[in-house]
């Protein structure tokens, strides 16, 4: 057995385990650690199969990113997940059933068919030769700048997206809060500010009803 | 053992099952029904990186690429989705999702 065979057992028996950890732990902190070690693994595969971008990425979206994202929420609610759990068992036949369908219909599709891959004869953009010097990174950067460049376009686009519309339905502005206000200082002129009062020789100043109310 | 394209191609399809059955098992958390989703994704893009390895040809890590971009918009507005309704409603139990009657 080559090393590559033997790396590619390890990370995928470590990536289907840790993915059978995610949808069975008990605790969901748990759930999110054993899913980021799964894309760690999975990164490992991309590596295998030559796509060092890919995996970089994998590990800094992924990892850095959305199961941070996942461990920041599951940390943020107070949730009672046990309460969540009932039922777990009773669902656990329908989920097989469904699981094993969709499996077998997977295997019967690799199978059944005499799936031919041998090298493109006409790739799309085709990857650069081994002695090339030209790395997979750099190889992407050719032909997504150039062919993919509206779709590249459109995914900051979706991003954006997403960053406005997870903003705009987490922020509230909460009662009795109080925040500096820039504009209302902004606004404020010696008119509106000031008070000038004429005080007679031996009278009293008496305190108008706005500045009362303020006390 | 010569590692080809099928071992990858299984290695991703008992993935892409076990993310859906998740799905079922985890009926009532939708947190964790996220994270089942997120692993469904990982399984396509183990077998887009695959093929596009094995027929030489870029474009299935460009498409790989993009579904990681749209896997993370998805978890950044599904998380913040759950965060709102548990806000409002203090669960997030999937059966008490029912607000719009729908």
């Amino acid at each position: 057995m080559s090393i590559t065979a033997a790396f590619f057992y390890v990370f995928s028996t470590l990536c289907i385990a840790s993915a059978i950890m995610v949808i069975t732990a008990r605790n969901p902190v748990h759930a999110v650690l054993f899913l980021i070690l799964a894309f760690f693994n999975a990164a490992g595969l991309f590596i295998l199969l030559g796509a060092e971008f890919l995996a970089m990425l994998l590990v800094i979206v992924y990892v850095g990113a959305v199961a941070v994202l996942f461990l920041f929420v599951v940390m943020m609610l107070d949730v009672d997940f046990a309460e969540l759990r009932a039922g777990y068992i009773k669902n656990a036949p329908v989920g097989l059933l469904v699981g094993g369908i969709v499996l077998a219909e997977l295997a019967i599709v690799f199978l059944g068919s005499q799936i031919t891959v041998g090298t493109a004869t006409s790739a799309l953009s085709s990857m650069p030769t081994q002695g090339s010097g030209i790395s997979n990174t750099e190889a992407i950067g050719r032909v997504l700048y150039t062919d993919y460049i509206y779709f590249f376009q459109t995914a900051g686009l979706i991003l954006l997206v997403a960053m406005v519309g997870a903003i705009v339905l987490t922020l509230r502005q909460r009662e009795g809060v109080k925040r500096q206000s820039i504009a209302a200082q902004n606004a404020r002129t010696p008119a509106a500010a000031m008070e000038v009062v004429k005080v007679a020789p031996g009278g009293a100043i008496i305190p108008s009803a706005s500045s009362d109310e303020s006390k | 053992m010569e590692i080809g394209i099928g071992h990858y191609l299984t290695v991703a399809a008992i993935l892409f099952t076990i993310g859906m059955f998740g799905i079922f098992l985890n009926r009532k958390n939708v947190i964790v029904i996220l994270m089942s989703i997120e692993i469904m994704l990982l399984a396509v893009n183990i077998n887009l990186v695959a093929f596009s390895a094995e027929l030489g040809d870029l474009t299935g890590q460009i498409f790989a690429l993009f579904n990681l971009t749209v896997a993370a918009a998805e978890a950044a507005i599904g998380l913040a989705i759950v965060v709102v309704y548990y806000r409002n409603r203090g669960s997030i139990a999937v059966e008490d999702i029912n607000m719009m009657k729908g």
